[in-house]
């Protein structure tokens, strides 16, 4: 017996696919052909003037040492949120997952932070380790340490770093979480039983068996650590000092918004969109391969 | 039926006519907390004067923010009548004629009586074209001052009665401050601000050619002059001695100084408020130091703050009512309460007299010094005030470049060159898209 549904019409599908359809070319591929015209223009302010320039604000940019420092910059950043919060995560559920009293505290507590959004988290940050009034800066200045990011581009960047990480280790933390439970006790005891140690374990049976989430998880951390850190980064460092923390998605807010330089920002945006494009077929052409499923 | 269609014609026209009587104007501004509250409070008492027209003030954010908001709202076809603009987008908005229509075409337009003579000259030149006529209506402005922790001064055996006059004066307090057990000597908000666009002002050095870009769009910075690249070498060995403390880009200082943490400190003439609410020692408001063995100096400094910009594209009788509300913002007596309630700077030569005469100096010592610091001297070319496309842009990579500076990351003259190189692209591309 035939169970899966048939569609006798020839309209009803899309009728149906319709709203999904106008909302993805409306949010999505309108704005995105738009920043690809916009690329290829010198515009003024207001929009008063508008001057077809072909590729020159993609040869502009490609020629601003700034803007290749910050792919420098979006690099270290992005490895580092991924690698840390991906680490950090892991640990911690590897850990949560043998907690045997208590285990629901440990656990809400732990996704809590996935509830702030990403500009408080930064405030939050912010106000910690502030130059003045920090309270970690107080504690580190006790300990001789000279602790101010307005003026110190390493420790910008280790604030935005600690502050993406944070923000980010509860989604993880589930993920993992999900997936260690999924692996099979019998496993792991049998393993035991042979005689291997909890790190041996470790290596070799639970973070194999893990690999679908970490993979999974490092797309979306990549793709978190480029786009979803704008908030942490603007309410804190706002790409200073010295463009220490400008990571491309802020340069392309800057340059727009700030600068109001709606070529060069639009062309900055096609690359971006470019990057991600290539990035993530890369990952699923190339890392996915080793993965076990 | 034909009864019936006047009957409802005429209930229409009852219905409508509360909404048609009054002409509203929106006013977007970027005045937060008690400054809004003086906004409001201006917009209120003009409503209270006249039936005809209402300002409706609408808080948007931080200039950048409001600025960006108008500019997207002009695009989409509903910008605010008025809006406040801050000093650095001032080329930008005169650039974009079409979008926003000159104050003097509007008060002549609306046959109300204007007198771009009655402002202070660095005022009025900041917002005058070449060709003298004024584009923008000057609202809230302030200047930067020298502020000195007087407890501070006293407790390193130095005359709190004696500020620092000049910047030689500045590095042997700092360095008596700091063997006093002063954490922090030195300290400023708004780096480019005091330190590049002031300081050549005060010092009577051009910040770029072409009369600091009033005089066309072909301008370029000349910020690595000599004298450019010794105060701020100066100010990244202070920096390294531990004399002078970075605090940022914006007013940040401000909180270094009125906690105490600071015993210098250099910031705008609208940190006194906060500073008169927070400080818990004695502190006194003067002019910025200048290096005394430089020619003409100190000049006058120049202005920050914003203008109102009128947006294009209205009815005429919305321009009347905008023309209406400007000409009661002209009147002595309101500019006199904004100056008393903000503690900007009066910006008539008539409100500044009517304060005097009504004896706030008198009971706020300190409170003319801004005044007293823009009118030091008739303005020269050099500070007059400046005029650069995209400055936000362009103050901001002066500021990283100061930053490397400060961070000791590059020379002071590596670092003024690259201001200059980068900066200058700014400008040419601001050129070109402004033919």
């Amino acid at each position: 017996m035939e169970k899966r549904v048939v569609f006798r019409s020839a309209w009803l599908p899309y009728a149906l696919l319709a709203p999904q359809i106008a909302v993805t070319i409306v949010f999505f591929f309108w704005p995105a052909a738009q920043a690809v015209w916009f690329s290829f223009q010198v515009q003024d302010a207001f929009g008063l003037r508008t001057e077809f320039v072909g590729l020159r604000n993609f040869a502009e940019l490609f020629a601003d040492e700034r803007y290749l420092q910050s792919f420098g910059t979006t690099a270290i950043f992005s490895i580092a949120v991924a690698f840390f919060g991906l680490a950090i995560s892991l640990a911690l559920a590897t850990m949560a997952d043998r907690v045997i009293r208590g285990a629901l505290a440990y656990k809400t507590l732990l996704i809590w932070p996935y509830a702030v959004a990403p500009a408080v988290a930064g405030v939050l940050w912010a106000f910690l380790f502030a130059p003045s009034i920090g309270i970690v800066t107080y504690v580190l200045k006790r300990a001789g340490i000279d602790w101010n990011w307005i003026i110190n581009g390493e420790q910008a960047m280790l604030l935005i770093i600690i502050a993406s990480v944070w923000k980010q280790i509860s989604y993880n933390f589930l993920f993992f979480l999900a997936g260690l439970q999924s692996i099979p006790r019998s496993l792991i005891e049998a393993a035991a039983i042979d005689g291997a140690g909890p790190l041996r374990r470790f290596w070799t049976i639970v973070f194999p068996m893990l690999s679908p989430t970490t993979f999974f998880l490092l797309v979306v951390n990549i793709v978190y650590a480029f786009f979803d850190t704008f908030g942490v980064i603007d309410a804190t460092t706002q790409g200073g000092p010295a463009q220490a923390t400008q990571i491309l998605v802020y340069k392309v807010y800057h340059d727009g918004v700030k600068a109001a330089d709606l070529g060069g920002s639009s062309a900055q945006s096609v690359i971006l969109m470019f990057i991600v494009i290539v990035l993530t077929v890369a990952q699923f052409r190339f890392v996915e391969r080793r993965v076990q499923y | 039926m034909k009864l019936g269609f006047a009957a409802a014609l005429a209930a229409a026209a009852v219905v409508s006519f509360p909404a048609q009587a009054q002409t509203e104007i929106q006013f977007w501004h970027s005045m937060g907390g008690a400054l809004g509250e003086a906004v409001n409070d201006l917009a209120g008492k003009f409503n209270a004067s006249q039936k005809e027209y209402k300002v409706v003030p609408v808080f948007k954010g931080t200039y950048p923010v409001s600025m960006t908001a108008a500019i997207a709202a002009f695009r989409a076809g509903n910008a605010p009548h008025v809006l406040q603009v801050f000093e650095v987008g001032t080329a930008t908005m005169m650039a974009a004629k079409g979008a926003v229509v000159p104050v003097t075409k509007l008060m002549a337009d609306a046959k109300e009586p204007f007198e771009p003579k009655a402002y202070l000259p660095t005022v009025a030149g900041y917002y005058t074209d070449t060709k003298g006529n004024m584009l923008s209506f000057p609202f809230n402005s302030s200047t930067v001052m020298f502020y000195v922790n007087k407890d501070a001064f006293k407790k390193a055996g130095l005359d709190p009665n004696k500020a620092p006059k000049t910047w030689q004066e500045v590095l042997s307090a700092a360095e008596k401050l700091k063997a006093s057990g002063q954490q922090c000597t030195y300290t400023t908000s708004w780096p480019s601000w005091m330190h590049i666009e002031n300081f050549s002002a005060w010092h009577d050095v051009p910040i770029g050619t072409k009369q600091n870009g009033m005089a066309g769009t072909d301008t370029q910075f000349t910020i690595n002059s000599p004298l450019h690249v010794r105060h701020v070498g100066m100010l990244a060995d202070m920096s390294k001695k531990g004399l002078f403390t970075y605090a940022g880009r914006t007013n940040q200082g401000d909180a270094k100084f009125s906690s105490g943490e600071c015993a210098m400190f250099s910031g705008s003439a609208g940190a006194q408020a906060g500073i008169k609410k927070a400080a818990k020692f004695d502190w006194s408001i003067n002019f910025i130091p200048y290096h005394d063995d430089v020619k003409g100096a100190p000049q006058n400094s120049i202005i920050g703050g914003a203008s109102l910009w009128v947006m294009g594209g209205k009815k005429p009788a919305e321009y009347r009512g905008v023309a209406k509300f400007f000409a009661f913002l002209s009147r002595p007596e309101v500019q006199m309460d904004w100056h008393v309630a903000t503690g900007y700077v009066p910006i008539t030569l008539a409100s500044y007299e009517l304060t005097r005469k009504s004896g706030f100096y008198d009971k706020n010592p300190g409170a003319d010094m801004p005044v007293k610091q823009l009118t030091n001297k008739a303005p020269t070319i050099n500070s007059k005030g400046l005029r650069f496309g995209n400055f936000v842009q362009g103050r901001e990579l002066i500021e990283e470049e100061l930053e490397a500076a400060f961070a000791g990351r590059k020379d002071a003259k590596t670092a003024m060159d690259d201001a200059v190189k980068r900066g200058n692209d700014v400008l040419r591309k601001f050129e070109a898209a402004n033919k």
